[in-house]
């Protein structure tokens, strides 16, 4: 197959990234489902396709796209508008994947969002985006400029009675915007305080309405899961999941970088074939596989697909699909302490667990990296993690994920707190003077 | 009287009214009201946040609570233009550091400071979505990628985007 059909997601991506404009998306396909979708499939058979797609999100917590929307109510007690939200504020430690799609294909977030927007009956829809992705925005305006001048966008769209506005929100900065009712907090103006749920968002979100908030690359899956139909798009996975993936790696390897690649395809072909292996003089300990709130995992699971399932069995979660790799040169503990002090910082401190517990967490961390530990401190960590780290004793997620990366460090690599504790000093040679560079 | 009122600019009212045009209530755009306002002026004073709070019919003290939630709405003066220092995990491994100890030697002046010429103000940031050229930081608006001591000139004083 061409990589037109392979490699759906970065067909329009070239390698010095320049944005694919109006025309240069038209010329290859673009636009093309929005054309055979609209007034011609119901919004129901396109619901049918995404649920039979088997299309999960890949903001982190790949929960099925099309179970989600189907909660979302069609009938006529949902007269009144409807919200589609594309979450673009990545902020993942070690996450850059969306950047990449909005940057160099803005178009093809449009169109998966126009056409989401028509299988969801949505009549406004926001674009989400973090302060940071100056560049990023001003394509997306662009781009929506352009959508509505060729009558994809606005009112009667190519002639039917289906109808969209949208519009870029820019964030102000906050990681815990990511989560999708805090995000819907920020967006109406708010603090950006997690909600409780229920209600969900899908019934009861953007003031009060019924809102859908899905990841950048879930949504640029969307037309092309149309067009397409989803025996195709199930083809392109390897094991049990479905799709292409844009997986990532950074750390010490000699060719960090983002591809879409088959999901499913092995943590050591990803490692090794695309990130080029470890840098010269580097060896591998362990990888985060999908961004700062996943748990630690090991090089004995270097011939594990990278997929939901498989990686949750191992105890750990594919998250975002941006591995952070550990080397042997890195001191494992100031990684955690490095990522525990942001999780700390970026609490939104609605919640006592996750306000007064990360600090403390970081603490304890700053401590044992710069040699000043216990051996008690272990039992400290120990306790956050079993009260922190569980889900129900904190208001959001944001907690226990923060105690993945803590407590998996702290079963793979005891013995370097171990050494840590008993050498007074950072076995990596961290010091006050140098916090942890090399 | 005008100096008792705090008062918005024609433009900056323009701008604000077009966020406002598609939101249920004027307070919902609080966020992009406060940017506004800081891309006008640089940052946010207290006589700038009580004239958006009046404009957006809200209370200061609510606006305030928004204001200090985010990170990168500034209620205190920053330099012309504003580094943006990534420290999370990736950039932490390759060196972020050292980069924010040579930072401060070429500037004079730590995290949260602002140079004497009132050029830059040193700032820390959350993972920029660069990891594979880390380390990364924003100057003003471009992005500066694989940075080491000796092309931070160029990042600091050099056109554009780095790539």
């Amino acid at each position: 197959m061409t990589d037109e059909l392979t490699r759906p997601l970065t067909r329009n991506v070239h390698p010095d990234r320049r944005p694919t404009d109006m025309d240069a998306y038209e010329a290859n396909g673009g636009y093309r489902a929005l054309k055979d979708t609209l007034g011609k499939r119901s919004p129901a058979d396109c619901l049918q396709i995404i649920k039979d797609s088997n299309l999960r999100g890949r903001g982190g917590a790949g929960f099925p796209t099309g179970l989600k929307w189907s909660f979302v109510p069609m009938d006529d007690a949902a007269s009144g508008p409807k919200y589609l939200i594309c979450n673009a504020d990545e902020m993942e430690p070690g996450t850059f994947k969306d950047r990449l799609l909005l940057e160099c294909d803005p178009h093809q977030l449009i169109e998966g969002m126009i056409l989401s927007a028509y299988t969801l009956q949505a009549d406004v829809a926001y674009i989400f985006i973090r302060s940071e992705y100056l560049l990023a925005a001003r394509l997306l305006r662009e781009a929506i400029a352009a959508c509505h001048a060729r009558g994809y966008l606005g009112k009667d769209i190519l002639g039917t009675d289906f109808s969209l506005e949208m519009h870029v929100h820019a964030s102000a900065g906050r990681y815990i915007c990511g989560e999708e009712t805090a995000l819907i907090s920020s967006l109406e103006g708010k603090r950006a305080n997690p909600r409780a749920k229920p209600p969900f968002p899908q019934v009861s979100g953007l003031w009060g309405r019924p809102t859908i908030v899905n990841n950048v690359e879930t949504l640029c899956n969307i037309h092309h899961i149309l067009e397409r139909g989803a025996e195709w798009f199930q083809s392109l996975g390897i094991g049990e999941d479905a799709g292409t993936k844009l997986y990532g790696v950074s750390g010490r390897v000699k060719n960090p970088g983002c591809w879409e690649l088959p999901i499913g395809t092995t943590v050591r072909e990803i490692l090794e074939v695309h990130a080029g292996g470890m840098e010269d003089g580097y060896a591998l300990r362990g990888f985060l596989p999908g961004g700062g709130s996943t748990d630690f995992l090991t090089p004995e699971h270097l011939d594990l697909a990278m997929d939901y399932g498989t990686i949750g069995k191992a105890g750990s979660r594919m998250g975002t699909g941006t591995m952070i790799i550990l080397d042997d040169k890195t001191c494992p503990i100031g990684f955690i302490h490095n990522l525990t002090k942001f999780f700390a910082q970026e609490s939104c401190g609605f919640c006592t667990p996750c306000r007064d517990g990360l600090p403390w967490s970081a603490q304890v961390l700053e401590g044992l990296e710069l040699g000043d530990g216990r051996p008690e401190d272990l039992d400290t960590l120990a306790y956050q993690i079993d009260y922190i780290g569980a889900i129900g004793n904190t208001h959001c997620a944001l907690a226990p994920g923060a105690m993945e990366p803590v407590q998996s460090a702290l079963k793979y690599f005891r013995e370097d707190f171990e050494a840590h504790i008993a050498q007074g000093r950072c076995t990596y040679g961290h010091d006050h003077a140098d916090g942890g560079a090399h | 009287m005008s100096e008792l009122i705090p008062t918005l600019s024609d433009s900056e009212i323009a701008a604000i009214n077009r966020e406002i045009s598609h939101v249920p209530y004027r307070s919902a755009v609080a966020i992009d009201a406060l940017k506004i306002v800081q891309e006008h002026r640089g940052w946010v004073s207290d006589e700038s946040l009580r004239a958006i709070a009046r404009h957006l019919e809200m209370s200061a003290e609510e606006l305030e609570g928004v204001a200090t939630f985010y990170n990168l709405i500034f209620r205190r003066p920053v330099g012309e233009r504003v580094i943006l220092l990534c420290n999370s995990v990736t950039c932490w491994i390759k060196g972020c550091d050292r980069i924010q100890k040579a930072l401060t030697e070429r500037l004079g002046v730590g995290l949260g400071e602002t140079t004497a010429d009132n050029a830059f103000t040193l700032l820390p940031v959350t993972c920029l979505g660069a990891c594979d050229r880390a380390p990364v930081m924003m100057v003003g608006d471009d992005l500066q990628q694989d940075l080491t001591e000796d092309n931070l000139e160029q990042a600091l004083f050099g056109e554009g985007r780095s790539d």
